[in-house]
C-alpha cells in the first residue's frame, strides 16, 4: 500500500535535511580564507609562518624555517574557535587556536564581526559632526578620539588654540586615561578569576564618569573635544570633585596592589607568562603600554609633545619582560602618573576661553544670536553647512590608553573629510596575539587577550 | 634608545624622488611604485624602526590635489607613516597606484606590521598588495562585493518610515 507510513524514510529524510541545514549554516557563517585553515589545507611554507609567528622578523632575530616542527599531523592537533561570542575576548573578537592538547600551536584572530563603516561615514558628516562620529570608535577612551580628529582638523585649519583650552584637553583625555585602565584593571581581573577587582574597577570609573557626566552632559560618547575647542566649560566646583577622584583613586591603587600585585595566584598566571621582546613588538607596529612593557620608553606625551604634555611633570612606565605582569604593572603606574598629573593639570589651568573665537570655526554664544544678525548668520552657517577646511593631508597621532592612535585626514576644501582614516592602536596590537600565545597553555590564552587590552569598537570601526 | 637632543640633519634618502616641504611632517616623499619598497627599505635602514601607520585612498573625485613636479597624478594612493622612536621623526610616504593595474608591492617582508594594515587597504580601497603572505579581507565578510572606502561605492540609505506619520494630503 503505498500511503503507508514508512518510519525509514522519515528518519532518513529528516537526517538529510539536518545535513544540509548545517552545511547551509556553515556557509552562511563562514570567513572562507580569513579563518584558521586545517594543516592539510595550507602549503608548508604558510604553515611554518603561521606556526613561528615570530619568523617574519628581520634578521638576527628570526627562527630558522627548518627548525620548526610542522610535521604533526592534523588528527593529532585540533581548531577551536574561541569567539566571538565569548565573555573573555572583550567584544566580539574571533580567536581560531590550534591545539595540541592544552598548548597552542597556531593563532589567528578574525576580526570584522564589528565594522559599521565609520571611516566611510565620517566623510559623509561635515568637519562640526565628525567627532560624534568617530567618539564611538574606542568606546572606553572617547575623549582621545575626539582629540586626535579634532587636533587633525586644526592642523590643517591652522588656528591656535587659546591656552585654557588646551589644559581642558588634558585634563579629560588624563581622567579619560584612568578610567580607561580602570576598567581594564576591572576586566582583567574578572579574567583571571578575581571578582572583586572587576567590582572595585567599576566603581572607581564610575566616579570619573559621573565627573564626566557632570561637565559634557553624558558618561560615554562624549561629544565634548570639538575642533576650535570644547563644547562647555568646566561646571562649578570642578576642583573639588577632581581632588575627591584623584585622593580616592590614588589611595585604591594601594589596595589594587594587596589585592593583586603581591598575591601569589595572580603573580603565578601573570609572570613570564606572553612574553614579548622590544624587537618583536616595533616590528609588529606595537605601540602604548604593551610596547613599554618591554623597556622601550616611547610615550608621545613625551617624545613628540602635543597639547601642553611639556610643561607638565611626569614619568614614562617601563616594563623589562614584556610579560602579562609588566603590562599590569605598566598600567597600573600610568594610573598614578595620569593622577599625578591631573593635579598639576588643576593647579595650572589658565583662565581664558575654552574654545578658538573664530566666528567660522566656532559657534557664537547663544545670547549674540538675539542680538546680531551676523552672529545668527554664522551659527546657523556652522551646523548646517560647518566650516570649509583648507586642502591638504595631516596625520597626527596622541597616546590613547592603548597605544598611538593616529588620524590621517584628507581635505579637499570642502566643509567634509575626504578622506578620514583612523590607526586605531587596537587594530595593530592585536596582530602580537599569535606572538604571544604561541607555545602557551589554552588556560593562559585568556589572561594573555586581557592583557593586549583590545576595543573592538576601534579594532573594527 | 638613545636621548635625541643634538641629533644631526637626517641623511638624504633617495633625494631624487620627488618630495614637498610639508610642516606638519619632516620628509613627505612621492616615490614610483618600482622604487616604493627600495625607498621604505632606506628609510627601515636609516633608523625608521617602525611603520606606523598605511592606508589607501581613493581620490577619484579630487584629483586636483598637490603632487610635486615629476609625479603622475593616479586614482589610488597608498600613504605609509614611519616613525623613528631614536630619532623622534616621522616621514611620509605616498604612492600613486593606477585604477586599471591597482597593485603595489607588500611591506611585509620591511615591516611585518604592516600585514594587518595592507588586508585593510584591500579590503576597503582594493589595492592589491604583491608577495603579502594573506592578502583576504579583514573587516567585511569574505563573500562581499566592492571596496567600501572606494568613492564610487554607494553609501546606501534606508528611507526612514516614522511611525503613524500623517499620509500624503
Amino acid at each position: 500500500m503505498s500511503d503507508e507510513f514508512n518510519e525509514d524514510d522519515l528518519e532518513h529524510e529528516s537526517e538529510e535535511h539536518l545535513a544540509t541545514e548545517e552545511a547551509a549554516l556553515v556557509a552562511e557563517t563562514s570567513e572562507g580564507a580569513q579563518e584558521l585553515l586545517p594543516r592539510g589545507e595550507i602549503s608548508d611554507l604558510d604553515l611554518r609562518r603561521e606556526v613561528g609567528a615570530v619568523l617574519r622578523l628581520p634578521e638576527g632575530n628570526y627562527i630558522n624555517p627548518d627548525d620548526i616542527d610542522i610535521e604533526r599531523r592534523d588528527d593529532e592537533t585540533m581548531i577551536i574557535n574561541m569567539g566571538p561570542q565569548h565573555p573573555s575576548t572583550h567584544g566580539v573578537l574571533r580567536l581560531m587556536l590550534e591545539l595540541d592538547g592544552e598548548t597552542v600551536l597556531r593563532t589567528k584572530p578574525v576580526i570584522g564581526y564589528l565594522h559599521t563603516g565609520m571611516e566611510k561615514t565620517g566623510e559623509e558628516l561635515t568637519y562640526v559632526q565628525g567627532s560624534t562620529n568617530v567618539t564611538r570608535m574606542d568606546y572606553l577612551a572617547p575623549l582621545h578620539n575626539e582629540l586626535v580628529f579634532s587636533l587633525a582638523t586644526e592642523a590643517l585649519l591652522d588656528v591656535e588654540m587659546p591656552p585654557r583650552a588646551t589644559w581642558i584637553r588634558m585634563l579629560m583625555v588624563e581622567l579619560n586615561r584612568v578610567s580607561s585602565h580602570l576598567m581594564w584593571m576591572a576586566t582583567n581581573g574578572m579574567d583571571l578569576g578575581s571578582t572583586s577587582m572587576m567590582i572595585y574597577g567599576f566603581r572607581e570609573r564610575e566616579m570619573v564618569l559621573t565627573f564626566f557626566e557632570k561637565t559634557t552632559g553624558l558618561r560615554m560618547n562624549t561629544n565634548y573635544i570639538r575642533p576650535g575647542g570644547v563644547a562647555a566649560d568646566l561646571p562649578d566646583g570642578w576642583r573639588d570633585d577632581i581632588e575627591i577622584i584623584c585622593d580616592t583613586v590614588m589611595a585604591r591603587t594601594f589596595e589594587y596592589d594587596e589585592l593583586l600585585t603581591g598575591q601569589p595566584i595572580f603573580r603565578e598566571r601573570t609572570e613570564a607568562v606572553g612574553s614579548l621582546t622590544a624587537e618583536e613588538a616595533l616590528a609588529l607596529s606595537v605601540t602604548g603600554p604593551i610596547l613599554r612593557s618591554t623597556g622601550v620608553p616611547w610615550d608621545l606625551r613625551r617624545t613628540m609633545p602635543y597639547l601642553a604634555y611639556d610643561e607638565i611633570d611626569f614619568d614614562v612606565i617601563v616594563g623589562k619582560y614584556g610579560d602579562n605582569f609588566d603590562r599590569y604593572s605598566v598600567r597600573l603606574n600610568e594610573i598614578r602618573e595620569s593622577i599625578k598629573m591631573i593635579r598639576q593639570i588643576a593647579d595650572k589651568m589658565p583662565p581664558g576661553d575654552y574654545r578658538v573665537q573664530d566666528r567660522k570655526v566656532t559657534p557664537p554664544p547663544r545670547a549674540r544670536i538675539d542680538e546680531s544678525m551676523e552672529a545668527l548668520i554664522h551659527h546657523f552657517k556652522v551646523f548646517t553647512e560647518g566650516f570649509r577646511v583648507p586642502e591638504g593631508e595631516a596625520y597626527v597621532a596622541i597616546e590613547s590608553p592603548r597605544g598611538e592612535l593616529g588620524c590621517y585626514l584628507v581635505s579637499d576644501g570642502t566643509s567634509k573629510p575626504y578622506r578620514m582614516h583612523i590607526r586605531g592602536p587596537s587594530f595593530v596590537n592585536l596582530q602580537v596575539l599569535p606572538v604571544l600565545l604561541r607555545g602557551g597553555l589554552m588556560a593562559d590564552a585568556v589572561a594573555v587577550i586581557s592583557s593586549v587590552d583590545p576595543v573592538m569598537g576601534e579594532v573594527d570601526r | 634608545m638613545s636621548t635625541t637632543d643634538d641629533v644631526a640633519a637626517p641623511p638624504a634618502i633617495l633625494p631624487e624622488v620627488p618630495r614637498l616641504a610639508d610642516r606638519l611632517v619632516d620628509q613627505l616623499a612621492f616615490p614610483h611604485r618600482d622604487r616604493y619598497v627600495e625607498m621604505v627599505q632606506a628609510f627601515r635602514d636609516a633608523g625608521y624602526e617602525t611603520c606606523a601607520d598605511l592606508c589607501g585612498v581613493d581620490y577619484l573625485t579630487h584629483p586636483g590635489r598637490t603632487l610635486p613636479e615629476g609625479v603622475t597624478p593616479e586614482r589610488f594612493e597608498v600613504v605609509v607613516n614611519l616613525l623613528s622612536l631614536s630619532q623622534r621623526r616621522r616621514v611620509r610616504i605616498r604612492v600613486q597606484v593606477p585604477e586599471i593595474d591597482p597593485v603595489v608591492a607588500s611591506l611585509v617582508e620591511v615591516y611585518p606590521g604592516v600585514d594587518a594594515m595592507e588586508r585593510e587597504a584591500f579590503d576597503m580601497v582594493g589595492i592589491i598588495f604583491t608577495n603579502h603572505p594573506d592578502l583576504t579581507r579583514i573587516l567585511m565578510p569574505e563573500d562581499w562585493e566592492g571596496h567600501p572606502l572606494r568613492k564610487d561605492y554607494g553609501v546606501g540609505r534606508v528611507p526612514v518610515q516614522f511611525k503613524e506619520a500623517p499620509g500624503p494630503r
